[in-house]
């Protein structure tokens, strides 16, 4: 009994490291056991926050990279999600066209950062364009392969009750492709986030990536710190935003089965 | 195309008069006669390569009979249903419903597959009104009521047993009420009780619609239990085309003359 009352609530049972590692930190950066330049305080670095915050540079920059993810992810996922599509469906697509995306895909797409450079100088072009190339490869693979394994038991079904091809595509084949779309999207995602960290942080005037090297340049270790950490809540409110689509759009899936409904 | 039709004109063909099934005046009394559609099959063909799965099948089936198809797996029966319902072509040969040729998929003919193979994103009631149309939602609560699943309707299939599921498709299948219902070994995956059930649903349903029957099994009592007239398919040919003379209330599985009919369809495979 004495033994259970002393256990914490499950809930808060996975925040007591994460607490316990900001607490010793915040006395070691205090204490000068750790240089604030190498790593600044955690309150160095709340400090931080609340300055950007109110000079109102951070929510500026934020929303620039914000912009630039989001507009990369549209050109990229819907790319991705056409040529999955009808190199599924149609043979002579998926002959004229998927060795060649497959060649493509293994160029790490990080690599062709001078090319683009040279193309469109540092703007937002490039980085949208890098963007869009590192979101295209997964979403247009897991497309791809989310159409290609549909149940054909189910499409002869369809063909016998009489369903046309547009009736069979958005009633069949891509609620059927979904829960595979839904991977490549969070693939995506990450991707997103990466090449733009890298973008930013190669060339640019604004957004989390500039404000960090801008940063490193005055020797504001807890902006860089800053950074990286909106760097991984971004990371992390974008696959939570992903997850609630996932669990609204499969809610038919086993896997995302919402137990709400109780049947007897 | 023209070659066919001219083929199901022919007199002698069209007047080749098949065995006469006692249930169905019966059926017709009881039903709010709505007429199934004749099905025609003349010298049909199927070779899928080198192989023949279908040999110069010749066979007439009148309008709201139930005919019940048995034979050893590989025998050719799904092929046979699948050539009806315009899935597949013959290779020699010509299929008429109601005096059409049948040239690809059939819009009166209706088909049960041996799995429900019902879509698991959507609804019990929008796979059961698949094809839509005016007031689908009405017409699939109809039928979904017919099978006795009708609270079931906003469910995921998911959730439904196997038997359920068979139910649902057969509520698919019934909800544009079809001159022709095709059933490919419905049943083969469901336990004896729940096939039993099924048995007696499908029954009541075809008496109360009307429609032409062609059921698939390799289940001699479930034939004999079904059917107006049992046909054994053996090497793509037909064995044993025998009438059931018994009226359906008496066809009581301890029967022996249900039991000796058994015998002779099994004997035929």
């Amino acid at each position: 009994m004495t033994r259970l009352s002393l256990r914490p609530p499950d809930s808060l049972a996975p925040w007591i490291l994460p607490v316990a590692l900001l607490v010793g930190w915040e006395f070691a950066a205090d204490s000068g056991l750790i240089a604030a330049r190498v790593l600044p305080a955690p309150s160095a670095v709340a400090r931080a926050f609340w300055q950007t915050w109110q000079d109102g540079s951070l929510v500026q920059n934020v929303a620039v990279s914000a912009g630039r993810a989001l507009q990369g992810l549209l050109i990229g996922g819907l790319l991705g999600l056409a040529l999955g599509i009808v190199n599924g469906l149609w043979r002579p697509a998926e002959v004229a066209l998927d060795s060649s995306l497959q060649m493509l895909r293994n160029i790490p797409h990080l690599a062709i950062i001078p090319l683009v450079i040279l193309w469109f100088g540092i703007g937002e072009e490039a980085k949208i364009f890098l963007v869009s190339i590192g979101v295209l490869f997964p979403v247009y693979i897991n497309t791809y392969h989310g159409v290609r394994t549909i149940d054909p038991a189910l499409v002869e079904m369809a063909r016998v009750y009489g369903l046309g091809p547009l009736a069979l595509f958005w009633r069949v084949i891509l609620p059927g492709a979904l829960p595979s779309i839904f991977v490549g999207l969070r693939y995506g995602l990450g991707i997103m986030w990466l090449t733009l960290i890298v973008a930013e942080t190669i060339s640019a005037s604004s957004g989390i990536g500039y404000m960090t090297m801008n940063a490193r340049e005055f020797l504001q270790t807890d902006v860089v710190l800053l950074g990286i950490i909106i760097y991984a809540l971004l990371g992390k409110f974008s696959d939570v935003i992903i997850k609630l689509f996932e669990r609204a759009a499969l809610a038919w899936h086993p896997s995302y089965a919402r137990p709400i409904e109780a049947h007897a | 195309m023209s070659s066919q039709a001219q083929l199901f004109q022919d007199a002698s063909f069209a007047s080749s008069q098949q065995l006469r099934a006692p249930d169905i005046e019966e059926a017709r009394t009881a039903s709010s006669a709505r007429s199934g559609l004749a099905i025609e099959l003349r010298s049909v063909s199927k070779a899928f390569g080198p192989r023949e799965v279908l040999k110069g099948l010749d066979l007439t089936i009148r309008p709201g009979e139930f005919v019940v198809v048995v034979g050893r797996s590989g025998g050719g029966k799904s092929t046979l249903l699948r050539l009806v319902a315009g899935l597949e072509r013959p290779s020699a040969g010509a299929i008429a419903i109601d005096n059409q040729p049948v040239a690809g998929l059939q819009g009166a003919a209706r088909m049960m597959f041996q799995d429900a193979r019902l879509l698991p994103w959507q609804s019990v009631i929008a796979n059961v009104g698949i094809a839509r149309g005016p007031e689908w939602r009405a017409r699939a609560l109809e039928a979904l009521a017919a099978v006795g699943l009708a609270d079931r309707a906003n469910d995921w299939p998911r959730i439904l047993s196997g038997g359920q599921r068979q139910r649902v498709a057969l509520a698919r299948a019934l909800v544009s009420r079809p001159s022709v219902l095709l059933l490919d070994e419905p049943f083969g995956a469901l336990d004896a009780l729940t096939r039993v059930e099924m048995h007696r649903l499908l029954e009541s349903l075809w008496r109360e619609y009307g429609f032409t029957a062609l059921l698939i099994t390799h289940d001699v009592a479930e034939a004999v239990a079904l059917g107006d007239r049992v046909l054994a398919l053996r090497e793509g040919a037909i064995a044993l085309d025998l009438p059931i003379p018994h009226k359906r209330q008496q066809r009581d599985a301890s029967d022996a003359e249900l039991a000796a009919l058994q015998a002779r369809v099994l004997a035929a495979v």
